[in-house]
């Protein structure tokens, strides 16, 4: 083999699919006929893995921390809610994109002030500007409803054809397809040069300049991207439950979002997505042995996590399907998670 | 000849500390230059302010005649000026084929192509397997930067700059901290490098700079104390005094 076939054929490795994500996407799609009493819950699961694939586009993949990303979900999902109450666009799928639209523009508007600064500064102004948010609501109530919400939203058929039932079953699938498609989009961002680029941005800024990259571009450019995902989670979270109210801004929102992403893992694009299982998961859990104290489990949950360490997790919990798999197909070390950019 | 990298009366101070005093420097085309000075003489602030991380307080810098004093940093890897580091800035969780992947899209105006796959591009492709093998960096390819060796590291440090085609590159002490079975390599690299790139070398080595330099400037106190071909700048008596002073003290 020539050096620059070599060369190429490393380099589209990384993108290509594992037989670990094949499964995780069926499984996904199983889940469908395997719990089929439970559509909300697990509507409710997808909306939090988008949401949480959108801040891993971020802070996996650019290195931007977030406290306040709550604020891109709260306008997707009030854009959405007025949209539908108004009547001003009928169909749910035009609507989601439009939403989503809005709230990027919001991220476009800010990513100015985030780019700014250091890590604590980031924080601060991302919190900043969802609190902001948050009041203005409150604040324009007339439009917003409030602290009531927007009452009495009814949504059309998705494409005039697929009406929302009451058990959910339209909404989960419209939430699966839109996550997975809006998935496969982040992967194809991650594995081209721009994806590339954040990375280097993340792991050096100023090696990253040094080498030609336009640092502060990229950054506008991805943290923009990533305001248009949590739109797209908010409008979908208004749509498929018909509510929209202030807690959509909300800042345990926000930091929920974290404590997912960091249970998930970083910079691999299925940590949100295993993160948003398991923490509902656990929360679910939690909730019926101890109602009122279930943060607390879930605190303890995460601090042990992070003192046990994220790579010897996945390493006992896939201790039993790669054993199966080494004896049944007969090779060697199968499905670790890349972890290459944990935090 | 003509001026690859000029630099006039270039000033800079942090608070009340003058780190570069009135820095006239003019580098030729193609040369082979040396910056040389002992410890604290200001090196590193220039290598700053020549690549943008710093502004100067006064003065102007020149790349082959235009003035790039008010570029940033990337524009001016673009315009053709690059750089290593001293001490190494490598991206420890990428590969070194991605490393270079990204310094040759950057610098072919792809790096932000965010729908086409990494390695699927022929042309590129093939200046990565390139710049890879002329640094000995094929059979490391696909390993992570922080777990190369040393010597490795620094390869990779002059081939990432070498990747973005400067016309001229600014080398810091390509050979510090590596250990002398890989000093071979290195230096070979250095020796190596493509006869229409102009070098500015900063270093501390004095046997790497009397081999490599066909131009002498010393620093101290961030001012210009010599100029001049080699042999000149070793018998100047100021030079040894600045030298022989240090190795006194040391």
């Amino acid at each position: 083999m020539t050096a620059t076939s070599d060369v190429s054929s490393h380099a589209i490795a990384r993108a290509r699919w594992r037989p670990a994500e094949i499964a995780f996407w069926i499984l996904a799609a199983s889940c469908a006929f395997l719990f089929p009493s439970r559509y909300l819950i697990m509507t409710d699961i997808i909306r939090l893995a988008l949401f949480t694939l959108s801040l891993d586009l971020i802070l996996g993949y650019a290195g931007i921390v977030s406290l306040g990303h709550a604020a891109f979900f709260g306008v997707g999902a009030y854009s959405a809610g007025l949209m539908a109450l108004h009547g001003i666009i009928n169909e749910p799928v035009i609507a989601l994109v439009v939403a989503g639209l809005i709230a990027m523009a919001l991220g476009l508007l800010t990513s100015f002030l985030v780019i700014r600064g250091v890590d604590l500064t980031r924080l601060m102004v991302t919190l900043g500007i969802a609190l902001l948010l948050e009041a203005l609501a409150e604040r324009f109530s007339n439009i917003t409803g409030g602290t009531d919400g927007l009452q009495g939203i009814e949504m059309q058929p998705i494409l005039g054809l697929f009406a929302f039932d009451m058990f959910g079953k339209t909404g989960f699938f419209y939430s699966l397809i839109v996550t997975f498609l809006l998935f496969l989009l982040a992967r194809r961002i991650v594995n081209s040069p721009f994806g590339l680029s954040l990375r280097a941005i993340k792991n050096n800024p100023l090696r990253a300049s040094a080498i030609g990259v336009p640092v502060n571009r990229r950054l506008i450019a991805i943290y923009t991207v990533a305001a248009f995902y949590a739109g797209i989670a908010g409008a979908l979270f208004t749509q498929t439950t018909a509510l929209a109210s202030l807690d959509v801004f909300a800042f345990e929102r926000s930091a929920d979002l974290m404590l997912v992403l960091v249970i998930g893992g970083t910079g691999y694009l299925y940590g949100g997505l295993i993160g948003a299982v398991v923490f509902k998961m656990l929360q679910e859990l939690f909730q019926t042995i101890t109602p009122q104290y279930w943060m607390f489990w879930i605190g303890l949950v995460l601090v042990v996590m992070v003192l046990v360490g994220r790579e010897r997790i996945h390493r006992w919990v896939l201790w039993g399907p790669n054993l199966i798999i080494r004896q049944v197909f007969g090779r060697k070390a199968v499905v670790a998670v890349p972890e290459s950019d944990a935090p | 000849m003509t001026i690859a990298l000029e630099t006039k009366g270039l000033e800079k101070s942090f608070g009340g500390l003058k780190v570069t005093r009135d820095l006239s420097l003019k580098v030729e085309q193609g040369a082979r230059h040396a910056l040389i000075g002992p410890n604290g003489a200001g090196k590193t602030t220039v290598i700053n302010l020549l690549t943008g991380v710093l502004k100067p307080n006064a003065g102007r810098i020149l790349l082959e005649g235009n003035d790039i004093t008010d570029l940033a940093v990337h524009k001016r890897v673009l315009r053709g000026l690059s750089r290593t580091f001293q001490i190494n800035q490598l991206y420890a969780d990428l590969t070194p084929l991605e490393t270079i992947g990204l310094a040759v899209s950057e610098r072919l105006g792809r790096g932000g192509d965010w729908w086409r796959r990494m390695g699927t591009r022929g042309d590129v492709n093939q200046e990565i397997a390139e710049t890879l093998g002329s640094f000995h960096l094929l059979d490391v390819m696909n390993e992570r930067t922080a777990t190369l060796p040393y010597g490795k590291q620094r390869l990779l440090e002059i081939a990432v700059a070498i990747a973005t085609r400067p016309r001229v590159l600014l080398l810091d002490e390509p050979a510090a901290g590596v250990p002398e079975s890989e000093r071979h390599d290195i230096l070979a690299a250095v020796a190596a490098l493509p006869r229409d790139v102009t070098v500015l070398l900063i270093e501390h080595d004095m046997d790497l700079v009397f081999s490599f330099a066909d131009r002498i400037s010393v620093l101290v106190n961030g001012a210009m104390l010599v100029e001049g071909p080699p042999d000149e700048v070793a018998r100047d008596p100021q030079v040894k005094a600045v030298y022989l002073g240090e190795a006194a003290d040391a």
